[in-house]
């Protein structure tokens, strides 16, 4: 059972990884706006010079 | 060609149309000055694909020293930052214009102060709460099914771990629980908060205890847990809010419009409406729409009071003619004196009986909340005789008996009571908006689903309510181009239903309006005038219907005619809401005579025609005190007070925007069948936010009593709490499913 000793901090530190990567990208913005992003993805932007 | 050219060649169809009503914000007054940059925060309406998304920032970055140009599609906020000085700002609006966009400017203040705090705050409250949740349980599951295997060590260990997570996780995400208890114990009342907070805290502070007793059971993972599921529902609900919050947002930007004052030495400066004073002149060129209530004192044009009286023809105003606010200026530039300031003018006045009406509806008291005011009184009570029969007859000591008083309090709390109206709520916003249906707030379906009476506006909503061509057919090919070529370059409402008919394609050079009578060009060197009978040199067909008139060099004019049609389905429509037990009436600012043809062939039997928007609200009063509770249909900005003081209210997508920020749906498309669809969907909505009640109610009959015996261990709670909020869900997502079209 002394593994327990290793195996918990182990997986709380790999939650608290999650939780951090969420609360970064709350903080820099990427929740701000949804629909905008996921319309974003059609444009072509590195394209532009074809017009 | 790629699908984004092909998606900015042709533009999103809102893009296709002219805007709406033309009218042009100068936002001077609205741009913020900051270091030798200039921001501007914009409103922008009608933007919905990636391809709008390209047009506009492409058109924004094409400005000269534009620094930043981004659009967010969520909100429909163009946020804008440029070398100061570098053009004036009206060019932004006027190229949003161009590209077929309508603006307005968002109020500085507004615009710094909008940002949407709380979301943020509830998701991380919900994000903490969610992590904690998921690692205590896995240490509480191994300590349940651990049993006979486990040494006291290692679950003591397991118990450490739980409460070090916990109890800081449940501090934090529990915050707005707590606060918002505080505030209502403050104020001498209780709400939903109170119980929830009492059982978060008093099964972390008894956990705490037991686990120095060295006791079995903590309820750590109950407390958390408690706190996830009640968050997701506080989310959803907070998100169904900003919606309606965004709404209101508009009309306030809509209402930010700016003049150009006239100054004596015949400059002009660009002010806010608010600070116009009377006796102040104004220059208005077309497309401004007027600001205050004011005479004409030089010049002449064509308006369209569609705003003000809901008649769609322009009529001809020269001096000395009476202009309302919110009157729109179509064809030459004019000249106005100011009788009044903004907050007196009949725009504003209109913006008062809207909130009046919307006060009225604020009292509303939602099902959520009536159920909470019965649920908060029982449960305390009965936490407190299990805590007391335990203590005294039950001779049980202190620890046991606040044990299963706390168990009580966890087992019953209201996770699937918090959970059952948003789920339902959110599910059945989602389902009519893939209808083309939106919702601007949850209580409005809980609303819409008591209502007995339905009331039609006549103009815009049951008709099209704008002029379409009804001889066509009679029209040749290239004569009906030409006349498009040359309509393309007014605001003219005629011209815009050739313009609508014909699709896109290029103005003519060199045209030119000529005031109330008509557009006059030249194409392959020919002549052509399309407008008044008289002025084009035809002799005017003299009956009711609007027309227009095209003459290509000397050939013999050609008739434009144009007439308002019904909706197609319209008929069936109120069939179908009368099916339901809807009893139709209709309401008209309209004349008698076109009110009753259109009340006889849609089978109407009680109408009012010939109504000011007082006279609505009047109507809308003896219905109400008939004991009758009503939904209001209507499109125009004379509608909006008689929206905002219905029960329910519907507007379509194609109405005046102060109409769609006071109603509760707004549906797109041709149709009136949305309007079935919405009292179908909030009717069935309202059905399953009951039965999750009374599934609710039914569990904690059940739980209750066990709890109140000390039956109750952490693993029960658990699983209750779960299974019980799960079922609420699921019943909730029962919602989607529907008839699929």
């Amino acid at each position: 059972m002394s593994v327990l000793v290793y195996l918990i901090p182990i997986a709380l530190f790999l939650g608290g990884l999650g939780l951090s990567a969420f609360f970064w990208a709350l903080k820099s913005g990427q929740f701000e706006d949804p629909k905008g992003a996921a319309e974003r993805i059609l444009l072509n932007d590195d394209l532009e010079d074809e017009d | 060609m790629t699908t984004a050219r092909i998606v900015a060649d042709l533009g999103c169809p809102s893009g296709l149309e002219p805007p709406a009503d033309g009218a042009i914000i100068d936002p001077a007054p609205f741009v913020r000055h900051t270091a030798g940059l200039a921001r501007l925060d914009l409103a922008v309406f009608g933007a919905k694909c990636a391809g709008c998304i390209r047009k506009i920032e492409t058109a924004m970055n094409a400005l000269p020293q534009m620094q930043s140009a981004r659009l967010n599609l969520s909100t429909g906020r163009l946020s804008l930052v440029w070398i100061d000085g570098a053009f004036i700002p009206r060019a932004v609006t006027e190229s949003l214009d161009r590209i077929g966009y309508r603006a307005a400017p968002f109020d500085p203040e507004a615009a710094e102060k909008e940002s949407d705090r709380e979301g943020r705050n509830l998701l991380r409250a919900l994000a903490v709460s969610g992590f904690a949740t998921a690692n205590v349980m896995l240490l509480s599951v191994s300590v349940w099914a651990g049993g006979g295997e486990m040494g006291p060590a290692t679950r003591e260990l397991m118990h450490w771990v739980s409460a070090v997570i916990a109890i800081p996780a449940a501090l934090y995400a529990g915050q707005t629980f707590f606060a918002s208890a505080f505030r209502a114990l403050k104020h001498g009342r209780a709400n939903m908060d109170v119980p929830i907070s009492l059982g978060v805290l008093l099964a972390l502070s008894i956990s705490v205890f037991e686990f120095f007793q060295g006791g079995e059971h903590t309820y750590f993972d109950a407390a958390v847990m408690l706190l996830f599921f009640l968050l997701i529902g506080r989310y959803l609900d907070h998100r169904l809010r900003l919606r309606a919050r965004a709404a209101a947002r508009d009309l306030l930007a809509l209402q930010a419009i700016t003049a150009s004052r006239l100054n004596a030495d015949g400059s002009l400066t660009s002010v806010s409406a608010r600070d116009i004073e009377a006796g102040d002149l104004l220059a208005l060129a077309p497309g401004d729409r007027v600001p205050v209530d004011g005479v004409i004192e030089d010049g002449s044009s064509d308006l369209d009071m569609s705003l003000v009286t809901g008649e769609s023809a322009p009529v001809r105003g020269g001096a000395g003619a009476l202009l309302h606010a919110g009157v729109l200026n179509l064809t030459s530039r004019l000249v106005m004196r100011a009788t009044k300031t903004a907050d007196a003018s009949l725009v504003a006045d209109l913006t008062r009986l809207i909130e009046a009406g919307e006060q009225t509806k604020s009292r509303y008291v939602r099902l959520a909340d009536r159920a909470a005011s019965l649920y908060v009184p029982v449960v305390h009570t009965l936490a407190l005789a299990t805590f007391l029969g335990w203590y005294f007859i039950g001779d049980a000591g202190f620890r046991v008996a606040i044990m299963n008083a706390v168990a009580l309090l966890i087992i019953t709390c209201p996770c699937a009571l918090g959970l059952a109206a948003p789920a339902v709520q959110v599910v059945a916003t989602g389902r009519l908006f893939r209808s083309g249906i939106l919702v601007k707030s949850g209580d409005a379906l809980e609303r819409l689903a008591e209502v007995d009476v339905i009331v039609f506006d006549k103009t815009g909503t049951l008709t099209f309510g704008k002029p379409r061509i009804s001889n066509r057919a009679d029209i040749p090919d290239d004569v009906f181009a030409a006349a498009a070529a040359l309509a393309r370059i007014s605001r003219h409402p005629l011209s815009r239903a050739i313009v609508t008919q014909a699709g896109p394609g290029k103005a003519a050079p060199h045209a030119i309006e000529v005031a109330g009578d008509g557009i006059e060009g030249t194409i392959d060197g020919v002549r052509i005038r399309l407008g008044r009978a008289a002025w084009v040199g035809a002799p005017s067909a003299d009956d009711a219907s609007q027309e227009s008139w095209i003459r290509i060099g000397d050939a013999a004019p050609i008739r434009f005619q144009f007439e308002d049609r019904q909706r197609s389905d319209a008929a069936d429509a109120i069939r179908r809401l009368e099916g339901l037990g809807l009893k139709v009436e209709m309401l008209s600012g309209d004349r008698e005579a076109a009110a009753a043809k259109v009340a006889s062939s849609l089978g109407i039997e009680t109408w009012r025609a010939e109504l000011s928007p007082h006279g609505k609200i009047e109507q809308l009063e003896r219905l109400r005190a008939e004991g009758r509770i009503i939904a209001m249909v209507g499109d125009g900005l004379n509608d909006a007070p008689s929206l905002a003081c219905a029960h329910a209210s519907l507007s379509p997508g194609t109405a005046a925007d102060a109409t769609q920020a006071a109603a509760d749906f707004v549906y797109q498309g041709e149709s009136v069948s949305p309007i079935v669809e919405a009292v179908i969907v909030s009717r069935a909505s309202r059905r399953r936010v009951i039965e999750n009640f009374a599934f609710a109610a039914a569990y904690n009959a059940l739980a209750m009593p066990l709890a109140a015996m000390g039956l109750v261990t952490p693993l029960i709670a658990a699983l209750a709490m779960s299974g019980s909020s799960m079922i609420v869900t699921l019943n909730a997502l029962r919602l989607a499913g529907g008839r699929r079209r």
